[in-house]
């Protein structure tokens, strides 16, 4: 079974549906128990990182997550909330993975919204998937290149469309919307 | 490097597709999922679907629609028409929405745009702007285009994002229906004066038409329905030849 972290993040049921054509059941639940008997956590992430942060404190799975022995995976804005802080509101993250969050200057347009490729990929997350694959993003703040960078992109310079530590990773982009390619990297992350 | 996008759009009435001709004119063009479908695995960047019926009644029929979309196809698509609310907002997207277009409503009632992006983060959350030129000058107008207001475009495109738009879908009047390409120079203009993507919408009528938007109007993304739904212009084709025109795109 597949948690996915409900924290009420806007669109999970991509994520659900998208597991679904897997063949794999997931279970979109904010129950610590629950969360923790997993065998794959998806921490799923749209709108605001205040929001966001406010909702995990309540229920205290700021608390949880960063203690989860199973693979857990960070998607778009659940990416960035691994890391200790985010210019988003000055929030503060869950610090699985120092390193701050970064706003796009305004050299470019703001969000990045589209499909964009991705490069220097490693680890088996990105198996079977081609460098230069196009992946799709939706995002303002980005994760600039760090030590755990496990994949890159460039929108006004280069910057982690993917990083790891340890039991977790992140993905900037949306596998659940990202056609063959995204549907790929969420099987191999399945097999983690 | 990020791409310019290809985004057919379907227009819903009673769950059926259909393109309106200036708005007016209504032709059926098929079943909405299985369009939708085709259009993901011909690489269709993105879908919007603007139910055009949406009336408190229809509301729950959308909702439905929309987990069926959401069900079957792996890119992203917008829903909007009707959209009056946060709750509103907050259905679709539960049942699968990536983004919500918002038109008359956020006109009327511009605080929405604060609370939406507020809720929900301003990446889902396409403004839709309808304007028409008098004389010469452009101006919003409301309704699928049949209410003039006062109010200038490009001031109009500044309010939305300064509330918190993550994009804006620009629709000229004067274009739509017509064939004749895209409203280039007020899309150049709409591009340069504000730093969040522009979708061009209304005019494509051939494949010249969408290299003119992306190089002359400087747009982010192109819609279009009709030259799609009945295969006047297929995504595959269409892509390839912007690609030989250097503007890239995800094939």
């Amino acid at each position: 079974m597949i948690a996915i972290i409900d924290y009420g993040a806007g669109n999970v049921c991509s994520l659900k549906f998208a597991l679904e054509r897997l063949g794999v059941k997931s279970e979109l639940t904010s129950d610590p128990k629950m969360i923790n008997s997993c065998e794959k956590v998806i921490f799923p992430g749209q709108g605001s990182a205040g929001k966001a942060m406010e909702k995990l404190k309540k229920t205290g799975l700021d608390l949880l997550i960063p203690f989860l022995k199973q693979p857990v995976l960070g998607i778009c804005l659940g990416m960035q909330l691994l890391c200790d802080k985010t210019e988003e509101g000055g929030v503060n993250g869950l610090g699985i993975i120092s390193g701050d969050v970064l706003r796009f200057s305004n050299n470019v347009k703001v969000p990045q919204m589209g499909w964009n490729n991705i490069y220097n990929l490693s680890t088996p997350l990105f198996n079977n998937i081609n460098e230069g694959d196009f992946m799709y993003l939706v995002h303002s703040f980005y994760v600039p290149l760090i030590d755990e960078t496990i994949g890159q992109s460039n929108y006004n310079g280069l910057y982690s469309v993917a990083i790891k530590k340890n039991n977790f990773y992140g993905v900037q982009f949306h596998p659940e919307k990202s056609s063959k390619s995204g549907s790929q990297i969420l099987k191999n992350f399945l097999t983690i | 490097m990020l791409t310019k996008r290809v985004i057919p759009c379907l227009d819903i009435k009673d769950g059926r597709t259909v393109k309106g001709v200036n708005f007016i004119k209504l032709r059926d063009a098929g079943d909405p999922v299985e369009l939708a479908s085709q259009y993901a695995r011909e690489n269709a960047d993105e879908l919007v679907f603007l139910d055009i019926s949406a009336t408190e009644q229809k509301r729950k029929t959308l909702a439905e629609l929309v987990l069926k979309i959401a069900s079957e196809i792996d890119i992203p698509f917008t829903v909007g028409g009707g959209i009056r609310s946060v709750k509103d907002v907050s259905i679709l997207l539960k049942n699968g929405a990536d983004k919500v277009s918002i038109n008359s409503a956020a006109f009327k009632n511009p605080k929405l745009i604060n609370e939406v992006s507020e809720h929900f983060g301003s990446q889902c959350l396409v403004v839709a702007i309808d304007a028409k030129q008098i004389d010469n000058n452009w101006k919003v107008h409301l309704v699928g285009g049949k209410v003039p207001t006062k109010i200038d475009l490009y001031e109009w495109a500044k309010e939305v994002e300064n509330r918190g738009a993550g994009e804006i879908l620009f629709t000229s009047m004067d274009h739509d229906g017509t064939k004749n390409g895209y409203a280039n120079k007020a899309l150049s203009k709409l591009s340069s004066e504000v730093n969040i993507p522009i979708i061009a919408s209304g005019g494509a009528g051939n494949i010249s038409h969408f290299i003119d938007t992306f190089t002359i109007g400087n747009a982010d993304a192109a819609l279009a329905a009709s030259v799609f739904h009945f295969g006047e212009i297929s995504i595959a084709n269409l892509k390839q030849e912007l690609k030989k025109n250097q503007i890239v795109v995800r094939i």
